[in-house]
């Protein structure tokens, strides 16, 4: 079993959980991933790790609540434990020669595109982070960022907080303003992630990626998270996460990733009846 | 006089359309009226050619001596003192090829029941006796197992009995490798997987979940800073080989791996689960093991109108047990015998639709004695299908061997050991299973485990 520690509300959908796990905080590296299992009857779902404490042996997680194991899992409190929590999987994010970086979070991507900035602001390269989100109500991690970056760019859909438009406006202005970027690190939700890649090639700078297919075991076991990079089958579990964003197929990710639409829509409706009929046998 | 009756005892099984509706055991195992009758036929023959045939060598006719007589806990003491896990190998062991090919009996009619009597014993005792196992005198040396599959399950066992103590990692949340994951409730009950691992439990067995070695930990670190002397690798052979053929990313197409573990460890076929699988209308496995039925009966089961094996060689090559193929036709899967898949079908929204085969015939025999398959030009059909296993094969894992230093592995990625007490290439790091020889058996993966155990321990008592 698997202890909270700590736990935040970012905003209405986001969730940070601080977890404790020796084991994994020991290894924890910037890009790595995780994968929980609230309780006996769970799924297993890959989370891109946020944070780390090496000391303390807790990971940080930050994650939105989209179907039905997020949910339950951000309903956990701290002192409440999980059933499973396995890692760090995936390789780390190569920062080798990485000098001057763009990173570009969208959304509940910038929990993970946080641990990136720190750590190559930490080895000493030159960062700066664009963050994209729809409005201001769901704008998470600013400080946090600030702290790790020479420049914050805030952007959002409508306006309502930093600037209006989208990450790609700013990171091809940025590009345009003559900063020479070496590297962009994008991550959050794929369309983000594809018009990057599309945004940067032109210039061909190198863009790195963190995929987040669908996975159940995260050793290469299962093939469940295959993706085509570059014309080849990729296992993102034990290749990746991260890739050449110039080379990935985001489109079959994005369809892959549709697979148990219709299945999930009900699951979480009869799990809402479940709950439904405990709430009511309670009060009876 | 013993029994001369050509035939084998048959072995009571739920009823076909029934058993394809569920996921209840399909044979339900002799009485002991049965067995007793069964174990009338043994010869008794003073050569043995059934042991020779044990990758173990169990002490076959020395058991079955003891089930005739009806003392079925001397029978079960005789089966232990060689195989670690009878209730497991009497229901998953292929005794066609190995113990009941060399029974003289199959020489005029049928072989010794040999698996179900080991099955029957094993499951007797499992019902009648409830002895605590007693943790061994430790002797103060302690190994680490990687893998909780058929050869770590051995090789823990024997080391554990001995007074090592035993830390077994597993990657998954639950242990048991294999037999839990891929081998289907129908045929092998998640529950005696359970008993075993508790009787290592109760000899003092660590068994550590979540922990995927070669990440988490390393092989020196678990030697260097944590202290262990000796580590055996029984990690299998579970990367899932796809066909490479166009559309195989589209959503319906599963590895065999990933379709059994949703079913079989994470239990979607139980409601109270959350886990989700395509509700399917009609499935194509392709391939022809013991796997390929497996995903095949499961896909019944779960409710699936039409399934059909595709396989590119004839029913005489198929690597799959007599039994398994024999049960899935009973169950109404259909055989498509000599073809081979040359793409997957693309409904227009990224959904499998259908698969285009083509007709095959055999040729000449291969590097393997089987006759290949050669296509038929232009003799490509298609079969609708919305889903698409494939379960052609599997290799083992790289996540150790690319990790630890000087472990050796061969052209197929699988680790190098000694044939004599399979030890790596790294001493003191001894492996076993389908991690050494690929994808085979879990009697072979156990005989390995066990190699290894006694191999481990004559190493460490000189150390």
């Amino acid at each position: 079993m698997f202890r909270i520690v700590n736990k935040k509300e970012l905003n209405s959908a986001v969730t940070l959980l601080e977890i404790e796990a020796p084991f994994v905080a020991k290894k924890a590296m910037a890009g790595q991933f995780i994968i929980f299992r609230v309780d006996e009857y769970s799924e297993r779902v890959p989370l891109t790790i946020a944070d780390y404490d090496r000391e303390k042996g807790t990971v940080t997680i930050i994650f939105q609540k989209v179907g039905l194991s997020t949910k339950l899992l951000a309903s956990k409190e701290i002192g409440d434990s999980i059933r499973d929590f396995v890692g760090p999987l995936g390789i780390a994010t190569e920062h080798e020669g990485c000098k001057r970086v763009a990173v570009v979070g969208g959304g509940v991507g910038c929990a993970i595109a946080y641990p990136q900035a720190k750590a190559l602001h930490q080895m000493g390269a030159k960062v700066d982070v664009i963050a994209g989100f729809r409005n201001e109500d769901i704008v998470i991690l600013e400080d946090e960022m600030k702290a790790v970056s020479d420049h914050y760019y805030l952007m959002t859909d409508d306006g309502t907080k930093g600037e209006k438009g989208f990450v790609t406006d700013k990171l091809k202005a940025l590009i345009d303003a003559g900063n020479k970027y070496d590297t962009v690190i994008a991550i959050g939700p794929i369309p983000m992630m594809k018009f990057v890649s599309l945004t940067t090639k032109p210039y061909g700078i190198r863009t790195i990626v963190s995929l987040n297919p669908i996975m159940i075991d995260g050793t290469g076991m299962c093939g469940c998270c295959r993706v085509t990079v570059g014309g080849k089958t990729k296992f993102a579990c034990v290749e990746g996460p991260d890739f050449d964003g110039h080379e990935v197929d985001f489109d079959e990710l994005i369809n892959r990733n549709s697979v148990y639409k219709a299945e999930e829509a009900k699951m979480q409706e009869e799990h809402i009846c479940r709950m439904d009929k405990l709430a009511h046998d309670l009060i009876q | 006089m013993p029994n001369m009756s050509l035939e084998k005892i048959k072995m009571p099984e739920q009823a076909p359309d029934v058993r394809n509706k569920n996921f209840e055991e399909v044979a339900l195992g002799y009485t002991e009226e049965m067995a007793m009758e069964e174990a009338t036929r043994c010869l008794n023959c003073k050569h043995k050619p059934c042991v020779s045939g044990c990758p173990v060598n169990v002490r076959i006719p020395e058991f079955i001596a003891e089930v005739a007589k009806g003392d079925f806990l001397a029978a079960y003491k005789v089966i232990t003192s060689t195989n670690a896990l009878p209730a497991v190998c009497g229901r998953v062991c292929p005794q066609e090829s190995q113990c009941e090919s060399k029974c003289v009996r199959g020489i005029k009619g049928e072989a010794v029941a040999i698996g179900r009597l080991e099955r029957f014993v094993a499951d007797w005792y499992m019902k009648n006796c409830h002895e605590k196992l007693e943790k061994p005198v430790q002797n103060g040396k302690k190994v680490a197992v990687i893998g909780s599959g058929p050869s770590s399950l051995a090789c823990a066992g024997d080391l554990a009995k001995q007074g090592y103590a035993i830390t077994m990692f597993e990657a998954f949340h639950t242990a048991g490798g294999v037999l839990v994951y891929g081998i289907p409730e129908f045929r092998l009950p998640k529950a005696i997987v359970q008993k075993e691992i508790d009787k290592l439990s109760e000899m003092g067995v660590d068994v550590m979940t979540n922990m995927v070695i070669g990440k988490v930990l390393s092989i020196d670190e678990i030697i260097d800073d944590m202290g262990f002397d000796a580590v055996f690798i029984g990690t299998g052979a579970g990367l899932p080989s796809f066909m490479n053929i166009p559309g195989e990313a589209l959503v319906g197409v599963y590895s065999a791996n990933e379709y059994l573990t949703r079913i079989n460890l994470m239990k979607a076929y139980q409601p109270k689960y959350d886990t989700p699988l395509r509700q399917s209308k009609a499935v194509a496995v392709v391939g022809g093991g013991n796997v390929a039925m497996d995903a095949a009966r499961c896909a019944k089961r779960m409710g699936a109108e039409h399934v059909y094996i595709v396989y590119r060689r004839s029913e005489a090559e198929m690597p799959a047990r007599l039994e398994e193929i024999h049960h899935a036709k009973e169950e109404g899967i259909a055989f498509h015998l000599l073809r081979n898949p040359v793409r997957i079908l693309d409904d227009g929204n990224g959904q499998v639709c259908g698969i285009e085969c083509l007709k095959m015939e055999l040729g000449e025999p291969d590097a393997s004695g089987r006759r290949s398959p050669v296509p038929i030009e232009g003799s490509n059909y298609v079969i609708d299908v919305d889903t698409v296993v494939m379960s052609i094969g599997t290799s083992p894992n790289p996540l150790i061997r690319t990790t630890t230093h000087g472990l050796e592995a061969n052209r197929k990625g699988c680790l190098v050991v000694n044939e004599e007490t399979n030890q790596t290439t790294r001493e003191g790091v001894y492996a076993g299973g389908d991690a050494v020889t690929g994808a085979a058996t879990v009697i072979l993966a156990m005989g390995a485990g066990k190699k290894a155990a006694a191999a481990i321990d004559e190493y460490l008592q000189n150390k």
